[in-house]
């Protein structure tokens, strides 16, 4: 049986499926570079990604599958599963295969593995969206930062730069190193050394804006008040907000 | 020493809290000219306070100065309570600065009725005015529409907020009449059923001309209070379904009545309020919102509360035994949703999924079926139908002992 031993990313991922229709593999398996053993049986194949290979794997997918569907691929992957890259790898396979209708299902289980994957990282994306806390610095930047459970910056980008297009903004991924910054036309990545030094989750007092401790004080006794004491069901808010994402919320941070 | 707008902005939280609606879904302005936000089709709830209750808006009051004094409500005029009223400028400031760092999805504003009811209602059609043109803001804003104010500062105030509501409060016009004895249901009803006909009219004209400014395009809702007085959740499930059918409202909010006050007339203070009746409800307004049910299926006259102890469709299912065993691999859509541990979802999941095979139970624990319920009530590829179907009492006790109470959880969770 064919190993394609791809780079890791996704346009990797869909020119592995290129490669494999192009030379015939019958069954095969998907791995990345920095995971790949060497087993004892079959052959190996290092795919190097081309970005047209990828297109027109997206292209055929896109006219195979619906809109909801496209994005469950792709936020399944995202959820940077050990095992992801093969159910998802079979699953376009399985799409191209025997056609679009194949998703709904849900008996099979690449289907129900990355659906149940794509489901996870929109409720994270969804928990980003309402969870970023931007805080406005002294240059008038507002600037955030998050740990997701997935790689879901990718994901919203787009709400971002509608909501707040007339400020400028950037989301800081700590766990991954790297975010999302708009200048006011367009969005970008960033790394972690374009980042000033101290913006972790608390840029210190002094780069803040002038009134944005107000803002946080205002929002904090707003909070506060929100809450009905006969009504107290802390466990329930935690469900709906989990502790590890508390050091990141502004009403949740005492200080 | 406390900011005056950090006291005013306490003090008009509080006042605010005990109305339940935080929907902000459903809002449909885009950001097209690069002003500030942009609506989400789904809405989105930012935070949970202690209580469990989710913040999706700045919920205040405008003032909590009124001239009305119900029983029920903290902000009436004979409550000794510290008073505030904010400015216009206030409110666009708070809603603006919060919305920019991302608290909020928008404004929910009400207000105490000061003066008069159209003096109160020119106020919040200032704000929401500012903040649509002065702000260029395109958040979801919840306005209340004041009982009494002129049709046209309504209808000039639809055209900025995304969803206006109007509170029933008790769920009777005897309960309303005992509490609140100035006001009555008709006043709630005028205008709901001025800003529907417009709603309506408006949709109907930009059917025919594209460029029809948008009208409350997240619709209306109406709140009850629960627990407050004598009535029976038979009582309380009709007025919504009516209130669902007459004025296409697209909410009814229940809400256990927190006692706050020493009124002879009303709960004592200190008693709890009444969370898991409120949670029944919710269950049973779901059913006949999403599930096909109707009130008479869930609530008659031998039944006229739901049942504590257990859901209301799980109580359905009981009582209809004989519908049962179904199996999943024939039966409806319709009826599989009507199977305790089958939600929307799942039951689309498994009209779709069955085309490629009959389905077995592991295979419904995965698409999301709750199979310590489901189980008592279907046939699957992999089960073959009991003897005899358990009783009423069997399947109870089966679901008890499964671990999971069949009690839901203290405060229903929406989504």
């Amino acid at each position: 049986m064919h190993t394609l031993i791809f780079d890791g990313s996704f346009p990797g991922l869909l020119t592995a499926v290129f490669e494999a229709y192009e030379r015939r593999t019958g069954e095969a398996t998907v791995s990345t570079n920095d995971t790949y053993q060497p087993g004892l049986l079959g052959e190996s194949v290092t795919v190097t990604t081309v970005e047209t290979k990828a297109r027109r794997v997206w292209r055929g997918l896109s006219r195979t599958i619906d809109r909801q569907w496209l994005n469950n691929v792709y936020a399944a992957f995202l959820a940077e599963q050990p095992t992801g890259n093969q159910h998802l790898f079979a699953l376009i396979r399985m799409i191209f295969d025997r056609g679009g209708e194949t998703v709904n299902n849900y008996g099979n289980p690449h289907v129900l593995q990355v659906s149940s994957w794509a489901r996870k990282v929109h409720r994270e994306r969804h928990r980003m969206e309402a969870f970023v806390r931007f805080q406005q610095l002294a240059d008038g930047l507002f600037y955030a930062a998050v740990k997701p459970d997935f790689n879901v910056l990718p994901l919203i980008a787009g709400h971002f730069k509608n909501r707040y297009a007339d400020q400028r903004w950037m989301i800081y991924d700590s766990a991954r190193a790297y975010g999302l910054y708009y200048d006011g036309a367009a969005v970008s990545e960033v790394q972690w050394s374009e980042i000033p030094p101290g913006h972790d989750h608390r840029p210190p007092e002094e780069v803040l804006a002038g009134n944005e401790q107000q803002f946080q004080q205002l929002w904090k006794a707003y909070f506060t008040h929100a809450s009905i004491p006969a009504r107290k069901n802390p466990k329930l808010q935690i469900r709906h907000v989990p502790k590890r994402y508390w050091p990141f919320l502004t009403e949740f941070t005492f200080d | 020493m406390i900011p005056r707008i950090q006291e005013k902005l306490s003090i008009l939280a509080d006042a605010a809290k005990y109305d339940v609606s935080c929907a902000s879904s459903g809002g449909t302005r885009k950001n097209k000219s690069k002003g500030l936000g942009d609506s989400h089709q789904t809405g989105i709830c930012h935070s949970y306070t202690e209580d469990g209750r989710c913040v999706s808006l700045l919920k205040i009051l405008l003032t909590n100065h009124c001239i009305y004094d119900c029983a029920f409500c903290v902000s009436r005029r004979s409550n000794d309570i510290k008073r505030a009223a904010f400015t216009v400028q206030e409110v666009v400031n708070l809603t603006i600065g919060f919305y920019r760092r991302n608290y909020i999805e928008g404004l929910f504003l009400s207000s105490g009725i000061f003066k008069n009811a159209d003096y109160t209602m020119e106020r919040l059609l200032s704000i929401v005015k500012k903040l649509r043109t002065g702000e260029r803001f395109n958040g979801y804003i919840h306005l209340k529409t004041i009982p009494g104010a002129s049709d046209e500062l309504i209808r000039e105030a639809g055209l900025y907020a995304d969803r206006m509501s109007i509170n029933l409060e008790m769920p009777t016009e005897a309960g309303l009449k005992l509490l609140a004895p100035e006001k009555s249901h008709d006043d709630v009803k005028k205008p709901l059923q001025l800003v529907n006909s417009y709603l309506n009219a408006y949709a109907e004209e930009r059917k025919l001309i594209r460029h029809v400014p948008t009208f409350v395009p997240a619709g209306q809702s109406t709140q009850m209070v629960v627990g407050a007085t004598p009535e029976s959740d038979r009582d309380i499930m009709y007025t919504a379904d009516a209130f669902y059918r007459n004025y296409g409202l697209k909410r009814v909010y229940y809400s256990g009545y927190v006692p706050i006050s020493g009124d002879n007339r009303l709960p004592v203070i200190g008693m709890q309020p009444p969370l898991l009746r409120e949670n029944r409800l919710y269950q049973a307004d779901w059913l006949m919102r999403f599930y096909g049910f109707e009130v008479s299926e869930l609530v008659d006259d031998a039944n006229p509360f739901l049942d504590m102890e257990v859901d209301p469709k799980l109580g359905w299912a009981l009582r209809n035994l004989h519908v049962f065993p179904l199996d999943i691999n024939t039966a409806d859509y319709a009826m599989i949703l009507r199977v305790p541990g089958i939600g929307v979802t799942s039951a689309r999941k498994i009209v779709q999924a069955r085309r490629f095979g009959r389905l077995r139970s592991d295979q419904l624990q995965k698409i999301g079926v709750a199979m310590n319920r489901a189980r008592h009530f279907i046939i699957s590829a992999d089960r073959t139908p009991h003897q005899r179907m358990p009783t009423d009492m069997e399947i109870r006790q089966l679901i008890r002992a499964s671990g999971k109470p069949a009690a839901a959880p203290q405060q229903l969770t929406l989504f």
